[in-house]
């Protein structure tokens, strides 16, 4: 009996153990984040694009507002693509698109405002990239939608339609 | 007097030196911790990416205002998640993972027990 006993349970053990690791396997291995949980916005000290002068973040961000913090860069491919849409939904008057440029060349950056429209009410910038490890940022493009001083959502990537189409219904 | 001076200057260099070389092993031991979330399998100290440099900075900055190594994790934990890390605390998502190790060792340590030592 004893020695039936001993090779059952190093098999049941086994299989356990296999199971646990295999359905380790299926997990992903990619970093992904947690876009739905709500969040109050960051505090922070920054520049503006335009004048330089500094500005804090609770002067940016009004209580009772709808506003879209996209992370952009004129280096950044995807921002091209994305940028259209951006200017299209800023003929929504309700919502409000802060920028934050990103780790560039202000110079480029202004070049990429003159030739593809500048869709923001205010531009603010990130140099060394800290300020986006504030949001929780970890590339760019990335967007925010925040209202009442908390990110409601977070779209990492460039915009798309359908996202966009989301966006204006979360407005209305 | 040539060598008081050349004393006191010893002795002013000495503790500032060592702090320095304490900050930075601080800082190196975060960042080996600390996922490169945007490369595979690398820390933020291996890499050179754009957010591991930024991500770099942030600590340093931290240091400097006094957080504890502790608190640098929890701040990175709330903004990324658990992830992050790579040595994750006990919780309901890694249980498994800090006491599977232990439980293979008592059944393999009662097995060699049964069957060698108890035989004799």
């Amino acid at each position: 009996m004893k020695n039936k006993i001993l090779p059952f349970s190093i098999i049941i053990i086994f299989g356990i153990i296999f199971f646990i690791f295999y359905k380790g396997l299926e997990d992903s291995k990619i970093y992904t984040p947690d876009v739905n949980t709500k969040k109050e916005i960051p505090v922070f000290n920054t520049k503006e694009f335009f004048s330089e002068e500094n500005v804090k973040s609770s002067s940016i961000f009004e209580l009772d507002k709808v506003y879209l913090l996209n992370i952009w860069s004129s280096w950044c491919v995807p921002c091209r693509q994305e940028h259209p849409l951006l200017m299209n939904l800023n003929l929504e008057n309700k919502l409000n698109i802060i920028g934050m440029n990103y780790k560039d060349n202000l110079k480029n950056a202004e070049n990429f405002l003159n030739e593809l429209g500048n869709p923001y009410k205010e531009i603010f910038i990130d140099l060394d990239g800290t300020i986006a490890i504030e949001w929780g940022a970890y590339g760019v493009p990335e967007s925010f939608l925040i209202y009442n001083n908390e990110i409601i959502k977070k779209y990492i990537g460039p915009l798309n339609q359908e996202l966009v189409d989301e966006i204006n219904l979360f407005i209305k | 007097m040539k060598y008081l001076k050349f004393f006191l200057i010893v002795i002013m260099l000495f503790p500032l030196s060592s702090i320095n070389a304490e900050e930075n092993d601080k800082r190196n031991k975060i960042t080996k911790n600390l996922r490169c979330l945007i490369c595979q399998g690398q820390s933020v100290y291996d890499s050179d990416s754009e957010f591991a440099n930024s991500l770099k900075i942030v600590v340093d900055k931290k240091l400097q205002e006094g957080f504890s190594e502790y608190q640098i994790y929890e701040y990175f934990k709330t903004k990324y998640g658990e992830w992050i890390l790579y040595d994750p605390g006990l919780n309901k998502n890694t249980y498994i993972l800090w006491l599977l190790p232990i439980l293979i060792f008592l059944i393999g340590g009662a097995i060699i027990y049964r069957s060698f030592i108890v035989k004799k």
